[in-house]
This record gives structure tokens, sequence and C-alpha cells, in this order.
């Protein structure tokens, strides 16, 4: 039998890469492309009243509401702002670290380094998420630190930042020092030996080559921050386009499909401006 | 640029694929779900089919594992053979979703959920007969709009309750006993970032039941029947509130949580949360708003798909019988559905308290219920329906 099989393959390096290829790219299409048309497909439904059961009827009237209902608006402002502003915040955190790791820091300094950064990752989100909700609470320690100076912990959008930023952070540090690593020393010698100032360094050399990195990095800040429905919802009471989503996916499916596609169209539109600016050319 | 040929050729086809896909799915979905329910009632109950799967309130359906000395799933499940699956529902609208996937038994419904399932042909009518202690059951419980279609019966009563307002002793003194403690702005002001409340469309209805006796102008006469006007009021007020929310609560957990670091010190609440808080030593007390209250009142019902009906009814008939109804109604602070059941309470006093038979409140609290476009009496279709309310709700938490 092995051997008719062996027989079957040899020869045939179309039927070899079919053979290799068609677990993955059957699951992409079916499992994760096949839940997106059912998504979109459901997005077109309706609720009958009395049963608030989903129909199966076409219309726009969801879409009609998301647009003409301003407190949408308001929540996708809210959640693209957040998801920006942690996607800077992490990048700002992320450059000179992993600057350090991938060009200061030698040998076991290094590897401690990178397991220190991989080290939050191995424990589980929802742990990290309860462990902020703890530190942010009223009788939190963060309080306790900050009550006796007349301070109190961030609340609201504020607490959704910070716990966004600190559990996305690794995502940001491992591309951009995996970007940097790529940077041979021999350059920025060559730049130092050519007597530019270090600061010319990092803009004329060390930035344009690292920047397709951080792009990388970003989209996984982003993307990540703008599906978020577990965290934001634990550390802050103001809705999020997940929230949202999630609150109607038990009341009104069809609604919640149709906002889920907000997300999807913002990071298509992000995944083509990240190409543009070349993030995908030395992945 | 020399490779891009061919990748871009390989996104076309992809596209394509999804679009075929999408096209095929579509039209077998247009076909496949009727959705009907067989609607016929079980005649007589036969062998247990040794396995139940439930969707319960928080507090119906204890094994032990919250507190080894309250568990009555267990010795069901040794008298019947019928290994109990628990699934917690939080709110309504999750126990209607959850009951339309067909993989489970039967429901603990509240009234806002069970016109949705028996309208949508979840569930299926009850034979009262096959359930020996139904006839216990106070009359108040029988027979209701929410529970009944012409006089067929469609679920078990189990017992009912008033929503609660809590405070945090420590915090909040004197008690809060009225619900202007949680809609008022000048009482709102003294715990800014501290007050909750619950985070589901129904809880409009504690905002109108509140408007009902400080502004009678709006003419409010069920909290679950709103017109324009008086929809708009109970949003505008629900959107004040939230200025002065810290979190809203849903999972019951998450309130005990809150009340337990200081998050929140006055909200609203179940009995089952100020029980467990106060259990743990925490300075919490909850009581009915002087204003009265919403309510609920909860009907076991059996799904139309369900593939254990024989140990469904055994669980109906169980979860009722005196003993067992005596014991979950004072775990959760209900007021039992079995007359018999006030003779078990290990507080002799329990059903007065609760006021079981609903002489004293329980009669005049207004019960969970789906809201829906016919007011019920002379101004014709022209309230807010359910969805009104899910996106209300949305536009109040902004």
């Amino acid at each position: 039998m092995g051997r008719t099989l062996a027989g079957l393959f040899h020869g045939r390096p179309r039927l070899q890469l079919g053979a290799l290829l068609a677990g993955p790219v059957g699951w992409l299409v079916v499992g994760y492309l096949g839940s997106l048309a059912v998504l979109l497909v459901a997005s077109f439904w309706s609720l009958g009243e009395t049963t608030q059961a989903v129909q199966q009827t076409y219309s726009l009237d969801n879409f009609k509401e998301l647009l003409d209902n301003d407190v949408y608006r308001t929540i996708t402002l809210r959640t693209v702002g957040i998801a920006a502003l942690v996607t800077v915040t992490d990048a700002l955190l992320a450059l000179p670290l992993a600057f350090f790791m991938a060009k200061v820091a030698r040998g076991r300094t290094k590897g401690l380094l990178v397991v220190a950064v991989l080290m939050p990752l191995w424990s589980s989100y929802l742990v990290k998420v309860y462990a902020w909700r703890t530190i942010l609470s009223e009788d939190g320690p963060l309080n306790w630190v900050l009550n006796p100076i007349g301070l109190s912990g961030p609340s609201g959008n504020a607490a959704v930042w910070l716990v966004m930023a600190y559990i996305w952070l690794p995502y940001m540090i491992i591309p951009i020092y995996a970007g940097l690593e790529r940077i041979p020393d021999s350059l920025l010698s060559a730049s130092e030996d050519l007597g530019a100032h270090p600061w010319t360094t990092v803009k004329r050399v060390i930035w344009p080559l690292v920047f397709p990195a951080i792009v990388a990095g970003s989209i996984f800040t982003f993307s990540l921050t703008l599906g978020d429905f577990i965290a934001v919802s634990l550390v802050s009471k103001n809705q999020f386009i997940g929230t949202v989503v999630y609150a109607n996916f038990t009341t009104n499916p069809p609604f919640a499909a149709a906002f889920a596609v907000v997300p999807i169209v913002i990071m298509i539109i992000y995944l083509l401006i990240a190409r543009r600016l070349g993030a995908f050319e030395h992945v | 640029m020399r490779g891009n040929a061919s990748p871009s050729r390989w996104a076309w086809l992809a596209v394509l694929g999804i679009c075929a896909f999408i096209v095929a799915f579509g039209a077998g979905c247009g076909s496949s779900d009727d959705g009907g329910s067989t609607g016929e009632e079980l005649t007589t109950v036969g062998e247990g089919e040794g396995e139940l799967n439930l969707i319960c309130w928080a507090g119906y359906c204890e094994d032990g594992s919250t507190d080894p000395k309250v568990d009555w799933v267990t010795p069901f499940e040794k008298k019947t053979g019928c290994e109990v699956n628990v699934k917690i529902g939080n709110t309504s609208d999750e126990m209607v979703s959850l009951m339309r996937t067909g993989e489970y038994d039967g429901v603990s419904a509240s009234g806002d959920a069970t016109l949705r399932l028996i309208d949508n042909g979840d569930v299926d009518p009850v034979n009262t007969d096959l359930v020996p202690n139904y006839k216990d059951v106070f009359p108040g419980l029988k027979d209701q709009p929410y529970n009944s279609v012409d006089g067929q019966m469609y679920g078990i009563p189990h017992g009912r309750g008033a929503n609660l307002l809590m405070s945090n002793l420590d915090v909040v003194k004197p008690q809060a006993e009225s619900l202007s403690a949680v809609f008022d702005e000048a009482e709102l002001e003294k715990y800014k970032g501290k007050v909750t409340a619950y985070d589901s469309p129904i809880y409009i209805a504690d905002a109108a039941l509140y408007l009902m006796a400080t502004q009678p102008d709006l003419g409010i006469t069920n909290p679950y029947e709103l017109d324009d006007d008086q929809f708009n009021a109970a949003i505008d007020l629900l959107k004040t509130q939230n200025e002065y929310i810290g979190e809203y609560w849903s999972d019951y957990t998450k309130e005990i949580s809150a009340f337990t670091n200081g998050d929140s010190v006055v909200g609203t609440t179940w009995q089952v949360i100020n029980q467990l808080l106060q259990g743990d030593n925490q300075p919490v007390d909850a009581v009915v708003p002087k204003e009265g209250s919403t309510g609920w009142s909860d009907t076991w019902m059996i799904s139309s798909e369900s593939q254990h009906p024989n140990c469904m009814y055994e669980w109906m008939d169980w979860i009722i019988s005196p003993k067992v109804n005596a014991e979950v109604a004072e775990w959760f602070g209900e007021a039992p559905a079995n007359s018999k059941a006030c003779d078990f309470t290990s507080d002799p006093n329990h059903c007065e308290i609760y006021d079981a038979d609903g002489s004293q409140y329980l009669d005049d609290l207004y019960y969970w219920t789906t809201p829906l476009s016919d007011c019920g009496d002379d101004r014709g279709d022209v309230c807010k329906t359910y969805d009104d309310w899910v996106q209300g709700w949305t536009e109040v938490k902004g």
C-alpha cells in the first residue's frame, strides 16, 4: 500500500504540492474565510418582533442603523482611537528596549531579556486581565500608593489604554527586535566611521531599516486592541466595538455580524497602508 | 516585482472561491431551518435517559460546588440516574440564545425570555399531569400570561422575587431604601463612580418604574409598555445615571467582586448575591426599594429538541418538590412556587418574609416580560419593542 502511494506521487511534483497544501489551504478557505463569509451573509438578516429569532430575509437595515445612529460612530471612533494610542505607546516603549536587546546586550543578558519579554505570554490572557482589574480597583494597590498623594488610578478609557498597552507590548517588541537584529553592525560602524552623528545614524540608517518592522508590529497591537472585548469590559464600563458585538451576539446576532464588518473594513484599510509602507517586504 | 503575477492570480482564485462559498452557503441556509416545534407534550414519563443538560440562573442548580451544604443536584442524580450538566445563564438574552442551539433539555426562564421561546417554538408545552407536585403550586403562578398560551402551560413555575437595591453599609449611610439612590442626581453625586446597574436592556424598566413614582405626568402605567415619550424619558434618565456608574454587571460574579473590592457601593442586585456577600462577611444589605420593584417569575421549560425529555420531567417535578423548592428558595432568596415548601424552610417565616402567596407585595411587582409593540391598552401598537430596548440600552452606555 505504502509502495503504491509512493509510486503515485513519484515524479508528480504538482500532486506532491497539492497533497502537502490541501490541509492548510482547506482549513484557511473553509474554516477561516468560510466563517467570514457566514458572518457577511448573516449581517443582512434581521430579527422577528415577538420571537426575537433570526429571520433569513435580506435587508440593509442593520447597516442603515449603524450609519444613522450616532452612538455607533462614537463607539467606532473610541475603539480606533484607543487602538491607535496603544500602538503608538507600544512602539515608543518597544523601540529603545528592542534596540538594547539587539545591539547593546550580549550573551546572557540578551537571552534573559528575550525571556523576560516573552514571559508574560506564558501566562493566560485572563489571568493578566484579572490581575489588572485588581490593580486598578478602588481598594487596589495602585490607589493604595496614589491616594496618599491626592491622586487616583486611571479608569474608563485611560484604564483600557493602560491595560491594552501592557498586554500587547510583547507583540510589538518581538518584530522590532527581529528587524534590528537583521541590521548588520557593520552598517552602524560605517556610519560612525564616516563621521555621522549618532542621531544621524539613527535617522538615516536605523530608522528606514526598522520602520517596516514597526509597521508589522503595529498590525498586531492595532488589530488585537480593535477586537478585544474581555479586557475592556473588565476594566471599564465604556463600550467598544468588541463589547457591542458581544452584547448583540446574544440579543441580535445579525446586527452583531454587521457591526463586526466594521473592524474588518478598518483592518483591510490598515493592511493596505501597511503594505504601502513596506511592512511585508522582508517577512 | 517579478513574482507578482502569480500571487495576484491566486488572490483572485481565492476571492472566487469565497464568492462560490457564500452563494452555496446562503442558498443552503435559506431552506434548512424550519424552526418549528413539534408542539406535542409528553403523555407518560418513562425511564430516564441518563443525562440532562440544563440552563440555570446562578443559584438554581447547586451541586455542592459553591457550598458543600447546598446541593440538590447530586440527590437528584442518585435518585433518577440522570447525570446533570449545568450551564449558567447570566441574562435572559443569553438563555434564549443558548436554548436555540438545541443542545439543552431545559431552562429556568424568566418572563422576559419565556414568550420569545414559546413564540419561536423553542419550547414544548408541558403536561402538568406528569408533574405530581404541580398541584401544590400557588394559584397566582399558574396560567399566567408569561408561562401559558390559551390555558396550556408551557412550563412549571419555580419561584419569584424582586430585584433589590444593595448598599455597602460602611459607605452608604443611611442604607439606600429608595430608587432615588441610583436615579436622582443629588443622591448619585455622593457615590459618583461607585454606582452599579444590571447590564441588560430589561433594566430600562427600573428607570421607568422610578419615573412612574416621580413623574406621574408621563402616565406610565406599566414599565414594560412604554410609548415614545415615556421610553425617551427613561433613556434620558439612564444616560444621566451612566455618568455616575462605576461599572455595569451582568455576570453575578462580577458584581460580587466589585462590591468586595469597593468598586461598587450601591446598585441593583439579586438576593443570591447579597447572600453570598454576607456569607463572606462583607458589610452589605439589600432591600426592596420603597417605590416597588421589578422582579422575576421563573418557569422551568422543556426544549422542543430535548434529547432527554424523561429526565427533564423528573427534574421539573424534583425542583418544585416541597423540600427541594424550599432549599432553592432559601438559597437564592426568593418566594417558592410550591405552597408546601413553606413547611420545609429552615427559617419558618421564610414564606411570610418573601410573601410567597403574593398577598403583600409580590403580586404588585412588575415581572420581567418581553416588551411588545402592542401596548396592551387603548394606545394601540405604539409601544417600543424589545429591539428598540436593545438599541436604547446601547445608546445609554454610549
